[in-house]
Parts: C-alpha cells; structure tokens; sequence
C-alpha cells in the first residue's frame, strides 16, 4: 500500500508538472523610521505608551508595578523591586501573579506592534501570557519601519510573539473589546 | 479517489432552497447587514492607508503562486525542518485519516479532551465531532467559536462564525449553556460585549491551564526555516500554543509559503483584509520544539483532503492561494442577505462557492453544483482579495465543468467490469434546452429576426430572450417590460437606421 | 473610421428605443454609425451560465458581423466585458485557431458607450439637456470588469438642466446577474429590492444606469412597488435635447 506521503507528492507532482512560478514585482521600499508614529499607532490599540529616557527605566516601571506581585523573566537589563523570579512557575502560579515586566525584540512603527523573540529579558512565552498586565521596554533603535523590515531582522527559528495592543475581539456584532485571554493592559515604556 | 467529507454540513439542500430560509428571517438580515457593513468600512479605512496596496495583492498572489508552483518541493523542505526541530510531520489524504492521527495521539497521551485554537482545516474535517465519537472532548477557545460550540450551532462566517448572532442571542447562550460545559456564566451578565467577553475568559481560563494536549491549524507554514504562524486576536491562540505539553496542528498542504521573507508582505496583507486592522493583535510563530518553552512534543499533519484535486485545476487553481481572510464575505451582497449557512459549508461566500467544488469536483452532488451558480457575477470579491484570486472567473469556469458533467453520464453499470465505461447523454434539462434554443437562435440573424418577428406584443419574456427561462420566478415580485411594437432590427430596415 | 452599434440582444428585443437613441447621439456627434445586420447576442447569457458550447456560435456571429470594423461600440457595460473578457475563452473552447485570432484582433475594438465617447470621441459635454432629477447606478461590469471608472459620471455632469442626486451604496450589485436572476430568485429580488429603497431615498424622478439588464430588474421591481421613479439608460439622457 502507498503511504499517504507519497500519494500525496504524487498527485502534487501530477498536479504541478507545467506550473511556473511568476515573476515577484518590485515594492517600493518602507520609508524612514519614525518612532513617533510608533507611539502613536502603539497607543491606537489602547496601550498605555510612555516615553522617557534610558536612565529612568527603573524608576518608572517601579511607579507602574508598585503594589503589584511582577514576575520578571532572566536577563532584565533592570531591577525590578519586589518582583517574582522565573524560577518553575506552572501557569496556575503565573495566573496569580498581577503582571510582568521585559524588554523587546523589534518594534514596527506602521503597525504599532512590538515582537518579543523570547530571549534574554522577554522570558518565555507563558510569561507574557497568563498575567493580566505587561510592561513592556522598547528602545527607540529597535524600531523599524514597516513589517518587511521587522521580519528581515527576526530569527526564523526562535519562537516569537507578535504584540498589537492588548487582547481583543471583535466576535460580538464586530465592535472591538479590549481584553479578553491575553493581558488586558498593555503599558509600553518606549526610551529614546 | 473517495470524495473527501467533512466540508459539508450533513444533508445541504442546494443554494437557492437554503437561501430563501435565510432570506425570511428579518433578525438574521439586520445582524448581518450591520455586521458586514461595521467590518467593510475598517478594512476601507486600513487600505487607504497602504500605498502600494495594489503592488502588494500582485505580491502576494506571487508568493502563494510560488508556493504552489513547486509545491512538492517546498513541503518536503518544510517537513525536514521541522523534523529537525523535533516536531513529528505525519501526511493526511483525506479527513479520516487526519481524524485518525490526532485521535490516536490523544490517547496515546492518555487525554480526554483537548483546547482548539479557531482552525478552518479542523472544521473542514470535523475533527471534534471525530474525537467526541472516541470519547475525547474538543473545546472550541475562540470566542465566536465557543458561542457556536455551546449554541450547538454551525459556523457562518470564516473569521467571525457567530456573525449571525447579536449580543443578546449571545448572552443567552452564555446563560443557558455555559454551566453544563464548566465554569457557568455569572447570574448579572448583561449583553455588553465586554461582558460577554470577561464571562467567556473565565470560562475558558480554567480549561487553558488544566489541558495537557492543544489541536491548532497555521495560517502559514514556511517552507525554508520550517517555521508555522498562528495569527488571531484573544489570546487563545497562545494560550493553546503555549501552556499544554503537546500540541497538534492540523495544517492544508497550500498554507505553505516558500521562504521566511514572505510574510513581510503576507503579514501586511492578512490583517488589514481579515479584521480591518493594521495587524491583529498577536501572531505566534514557532519552528519545532523550544526546549524549556511551550509544548516539549509537537505534532504537524500536512493534510490534502481535495487540495491536490484543485490544484490540478488550472483555473481553479488559484483558490489555493487563499488565506482565510474572509474579505470576499464581507463584500458579497448575496452573502450579506443569505449568510453563511445557505452554502452548507464552513467555507461560505464567494471563497466557498469556488472552493467547496473544487475540493470535492464539479457534479459530485446537487449542493456543490448549486454553489458556482451563488452569485451574481458582480467582482467585488475580486476587487477585494488581497491575494487577487479572480473569483468570478473560476466561477465562470465551474459552471462550465457542472454544465460539462452532465452532458455525459458515466454507465454505472458498466463501472465495474474494469472496461472503460461506456457514457450515454443525460436527459436534458429545461435550462440545457433553452440554451441549446439560444445557440440555435444565435447563430444567426435571420433566425433572431424570426424569433423576434414571432414573438409580438404580449408574448413571454421567454420567446424574446431565449437565454432567460423561468418567467415565473421573474414575475413573483418584478413587472415584465412591455413588449415594444417592432424590434430595433425592424427598426432600423424600416426606416434605414431612422433616415427616412 | 467605421463604427458599427452592437446594440445587444436585449435592447433589440425589449428596448429598441435605447439602440435608437445611441444612433441619435453618435450622429449628433458626428459618427455615421452602423448597424451590421448579422449581429445576433454576445453570448454570455450562455458562458455565465456554463454552456461554453452553445456560446460558440453567437461568437461566431459576433465576430462575422464586427470584424470589418474600427470600432464597435454598445450600450452595455456587461456585453463589453463578455467581448473584452470572455470571448477569448470561448474561442478557445472551440478550438479554431481563426476565430481565436479573429477574437484576439477584434475584442479591444469593443467599447462601452461611454468609453467610446470619452476615450475614441474625446468628449464629456455631448451637448445634452435633461431637466430632471436623477441619480445614477453604476453597473457591476462597467465598475469593475471594464472600469469605466468616473466616465459617466463626468457625462452626466455636463447634461444641461441635470440634477445628480448621489445614490447610497451605488456600487453595490443590484442583484440582476443575469440567469442569476431566475435560478437565485429570492436572494436576486432581496438584493435588488435594497437598491430600489436606496433609489427611492435620493428622491430622484429617474433611475439611470449603463445596462438594459440591470433596468430591466429594477424598473420591473418599481413597477410593481408603483414606485413612480422612472428608469432610463444612460444613452436615452445622453441624447435627450428637452
């Protein structure tokens, strides 16, 4: 008996013998990188965007998360004060948890969206999941124009989460609701 | 080659029956018409914004094209790199035997039920109703797809199947039927949709963190670094991806995309069609097994179920290239006033008259006959789709194949002997008789000027325009024209084109 | 130049008074248009319903009446398109290598009414006056099988004594589509029974529209409704001097 792999590259082949793949046309390439119009398209989806400098990371987070129970992923390139290390959570430990702090990836100004590849830092992806509440810290040069350019500098081969905004629907007569599974409050700390 | 099942709802009536019920049903219209209305005018408004959005439909129709072209190769490649990050690829003919592969790795890991992220390919073959008949509970986690699962309904929409229900219907539901699937809805949930959704992520929180084992589909699958794409809105999705220790994911053999790039502009393409957005708000990708991250075993099942038929379709063809986005329905008058259950399918719209019949072959019932002939040929799906599939030329194309399938019947009798079956005509049809009427008619003026002669004031619609038969369906709620005194033809030979 | 009318089956048959008018109008403008007798249909009602076959000799017919011709020029959105975009097909399926090269050589010498006037003519004021309130129905194969685009529109405008009302949702179907109209009935009458309220909302006198087909169904719809708005194709404005 042929197995349902070859019968299926089979009838592939059969099917494909005199197709030719076209011709791709040239895009106009995406203009240059406005981190503003990131902010704003970030703060389109009902995030909170914050801008502020390097220096005042620390401090900033600490004024957003006081009196909340964070956990913070490996690598934070920042103390967080109070905060719950990643060490074995199961996801019901993380569903107690109020929030989470950790950097980013890639930021897309066009789209407002912010990519974490879950390195050092972003935690895995659980992390950034189960909490009601993620603050996350872009820095301005991990900015990119548009979608092309973003996916250009990602890895394949890592796992990624791609943010815009909280967690929505539009399942219900199509009107958008913020939050649903995903954190509801998005707080984005983007630093020059 | 079986015809694959699944696609269809048990038991459609053809088109035009279906629709009439949907067509009476005053509630049904209005939620429809002001959903599909809400949904254009956002996907209007994203387009706007993007330049070279014509450039980037001809690039995303090359991509998928690309894709398909040699798509044997790129599915071998997508499978070796999976494999080499540790996820297991199993092949699917058909819906049984992908039915059959996730069923047995559910038990194989000893579970009872599995969470679902939203997947087209997973209704296609009717994976939950599969894995009830082996005693394993599937949970739909999608919110629209929840209402459809507690209101034992059928999905009418692709992106949103409960797009036929308004908020109160919904909150009706979530009162009645929540309690006996888990945690019941709260006794003061009203019908504001933040309610309903604050009622449905309680719901489902307890079934996200309890699962062991998640069922997916992708919406892409790239070929050169072996990675899927999952792209939705709530959450679920990553939550399903992320918190149980195995995951399945049932994937269509033209989801595949040749290389990483591509979803630079597939990704720009997808969101703003589908869900009016600049881009939805979460996509996971994931390329095999992330040690210490996710689900440590994953499982891909390249599935065909009628796809290699349509691909050997060189019209057809091009319905491969889609992507779900469900910009056609959106725009379709006729899926505006029917909606979706009139195509009895879970791919509805226009996307689903081309592509039901292609994946299950033009005369092989009453019901994907009638779907090619769903629409009134207007192009504004067409004009829609970001991966420009030219829906009312295969259309065109289809109702060629239905007409051709039943000039010749094969002998059933005959099918058996291994002799080549001898074919017969079929009884021609009124509609086969009054074209062949017309192409007799047309073939020449002298006989048109006849017919016209013959037929004088008074007489049918019919006699005057052979190509239109069925006057009474006409006359139901339309006045016929009156008939004029003399053709333009006598007209014109009269009175040598008006000059004397 | 020779310019021959394709004036349509069903204008031939129904509304003899459009083709006359379209005769009306190019005179007016100075073309001596002609009328090739051996014309019979273009053949789509055939192709869209699926009988390829039986659209093989309309096209034949087509193609022996308008070869000889510079220009063909019809007043239909909808049969344009099926000459521009379908007869190709049809000769194929034929599989006569001369009528597929008679049809390649004679299909972009078909024109709409309004693309022959504004495009081959070059004119947008056809030196018309119709004194009336109307609102205007872009047709599906005008809009999107050929794109006519804002042609009409910009011929209308120069109609003196013209009122255009704007009609809402002008570019959806009006549910016509040819057999779709008798073999999807119901949802044909639904559709087109929205765009005679949308009609009725701009408080227009007239309905005009690019295609007999689409007027056909809508007139037939306000008929009924005793709507008391009018249809009129665009052509008989056109040509109106009231």
């Amino acid at each position: 008996m042929t197995s349902a792999r070859e019968e299926i590259l089979a009838r592939v082949h059969a099917a494909t013998a005199e197709a030719v793949a076209p011709e791709r046309p040239a895009l106009a390439p995406s203009g240059p990188v406005d981190v503003d119009l990131f902010a704003e398209r970030v703060a389109d989806y009902e995030a909170v965007v914050e801008r502020c400098a390097p220096e005042e990371v620390t401090e900033r987070v600490a004024a957003r998360v006081a009196g909340l129970r964070v956990v913070v992923p490996d690598g934070l390139p920042f103390a967080v004060a109070g905060s719950v290390a990643d060490d074995g959570l199961v996801a019901a430990d993380l569903d107690a948890l109020d929030g989470v702090v950790t950097t980013a990836t890639v930021g897309i100004a066009e789209t407002g969206t912010i990519v974490l590849d879950h390195g050092p830092g972003q935690g895995r992806r659980a992390l950034t999941l189960v909490p009601d509440l993620h603050v996350c810290v872009v820095r301005a040069d991990q900015v990119v124009a548009d979608v092309p350019d973003a996916v250009r500098r990602l890895d394949p081969a890592r796992a990624q989460t791609w943010i815009s905004g909280p967690s929505a629907t539009s399942d219900i007569e199509l009107s958008r609701v913020e939050g649903v599974h995903g954190p509801r409050t998005l707080h984005v700390l983007l630093t020059r | 080659m079986q015809a694959p099942v699944g696609t269809t709802f048990v038991g459609m009536p053809a088109f035009p029956d279906a629709a009439r019920d949907a067509l009476g049903d005053p509630v049904l219209r209005h939620n429809l018409a002001h959903a599909t209305g809400t949904i254009r005018d956002k996907r209007a408004r994203v387009v706007a914004e993007v330049d070279d959005w014509e450039d980037l439909r001809v690039d995303g129709a090359a991509v998928k094209d690309t894709a398909l072209a040699d798509l044997g190769t790129h599915l071998l490649a997508l499978e070796s790199a999976l494999t080499a990050r540790g996820a297991r690829v199993h092949w699917a003919r058909d819906a049984a035997e992908a039915n059959a592969i996730v069923a047995g790795i559910a038990k194989g890991h000893g579970v009872d039920e599995v969470v679902k992220v939203k997947s087209m390919a997973t209704q296609e073959i009717g994976l939950n109703e599969a894995l009830e008949a082996e005693g394993i509970a599937a949970w739909e986690t999608d919110l629209a797809e929840l209402i459809v699962q507690l209101g034992e309904d059928r999905p009418s929409h692709i992106l949103v199947p409960a797009i036929h229900r308004n908020r109160a219907e919904i909150r009706a539901i979530f009162r009645d039927r929540m309690a006996a699937a888990g945690r019941p809805a709260p006794d003061d949930l009203t019908d504001e949709p933040a309610e309903l959704a604050a009622a449905a992520r309680l719901h489902l929180r307890e079934k996200f963190l309890r699962a062991r084992m998640a069922v997916s589909g992708a919406n892409f699958a790239v070929a050169d670094s072996g990675t899927l794409v999952v792209v939705e809105s709530e959450g679920n999705g990553r939550m399903c991806l992320t918190l149980p220790e195995v995951l399945v994911s049932v994937v269509g053999i033209e989801k595949v995309v040749p290389t990483w790039d591509d979803l630079g502009t597939m990704l720009r393409l997808l969101p703003r069609s589908s869900t009016g957005e600049r881009m939805n708000p979460y996509t996971s990708t994931w390329a095999g097994v992330t040690p210490g991250d996710g689900p440590q075993e994953m499982h891909v099942v390249l599935l065909d179920n009628g796809r290699t038929r349509a691909l050997a379709d060189e019209v057809g063809r091009q319905a491969l290239r889609c992507i779900r986005c469900s910009a056609c329905l959106n725009v379709c008058p006729v899926y505006e006033r029917t909606g979706g259950h009139a195509y009895g399918s879970v791919y509805p719209g226009p996307i689903g008259a081309i592509l039901n019949p292609l994946l299950q072959g033009p005369g092989s019932s009453a019901w994907v006959d009638s779907l090619p002939y769903a629409s009134s040929l207007c192009g504004a799906c067409y004009e829609v789709c970001p991966v420009r599939i030219d829906i009312p030329s295969v259309l065109v194309d289809l109702r060629a194949q239905v007409v051709d399938a039943k000039r010749i019947v094969p002998d059933v009798s005959a099918a058996d002997s291994g002799v080549r079956p001898r074919q017969r005509p079929a009884a021609p049809s009124p509609q086969s008789l009054a074209m062949k009427g017309a192409a007799m008619t047309f073939a020449s003026a002298r006989r048109l000027g006849l017919a016209e002669r013959f037929a004088g004031v008074g007489t049918s619609l019919a006699r005057r325009l052979p190509w239109l038969p069925g006057v009474s369906a006409w006359a139901g709620a339309r006045d016929l024209p009156q008939a004029p005194a003399e053709s333009f033809r006598r007209w014109w030979r009269r009175t040598d084109g008006g000059r004397r | 130049m020779r310019v021959a009318l394709q004036v349509t089956c069903l204008n031939d048959a129904l509304f003899p008074h459009v083709g006359q008018a379209v005769v009306t109008l190019l005179r007016r403008l100075g073309v001596d248009v002609e009328f090739p007798e051996a014309q019979t249909c273009c053949g789509q009602p055939m192709v869209n319903t699926g009988y390829l076959d039986e659209a093989v000799p309309a096209v034949r017919s087509f193609v022996s009446a308008f070869s000889s011709y510079d220009a063909v020029v019809t007043p239909s959105g909808s049969c344009a398109g099926s000459a521009r975009h379908q007869h190709g097909l049809v000769a194929r399926r034929s599989g006569d290598a001369g009528l597929q090269a008679a049809v390649a050589s004679l299909s972009p010498r078909v024109y709409e009414l309004t693309e022959f006037l504004v495009d081959v003519l070059g004119v947008t004021d056809v030196g018309a006056s119709y004194p009336h309130e109307v609102t205007y129905h872009p047709t599906c194969h005008s809009l999107r099988m050929l794109g006519v685009g804002d042609r009409p529109r910009r011929l209308l405008e120069e109609v003196r004594g013209l009122r255009l009302r704007e009609l809402p949702y002008a570019d959806q179907c009006c549910g016509f589509g040819g057999t779709f109209a008798v073999k999807n009935a119901d949802t044909s009458i639904a559709m087109g029974a929205d765009k005679v309220r949308h009609v009725r909302e701009t408080g227009a006198e007239v309905l005009v529209a690019g295609d007999s087909s689409c007027l056909m169904h809508l007139g037939g719809l306000m008929e009924r409704q005793r709507s008391g708005v009018r249809t009129m194709h665009l052509a008989e404005v056109l040509a109106a001097q009231e």
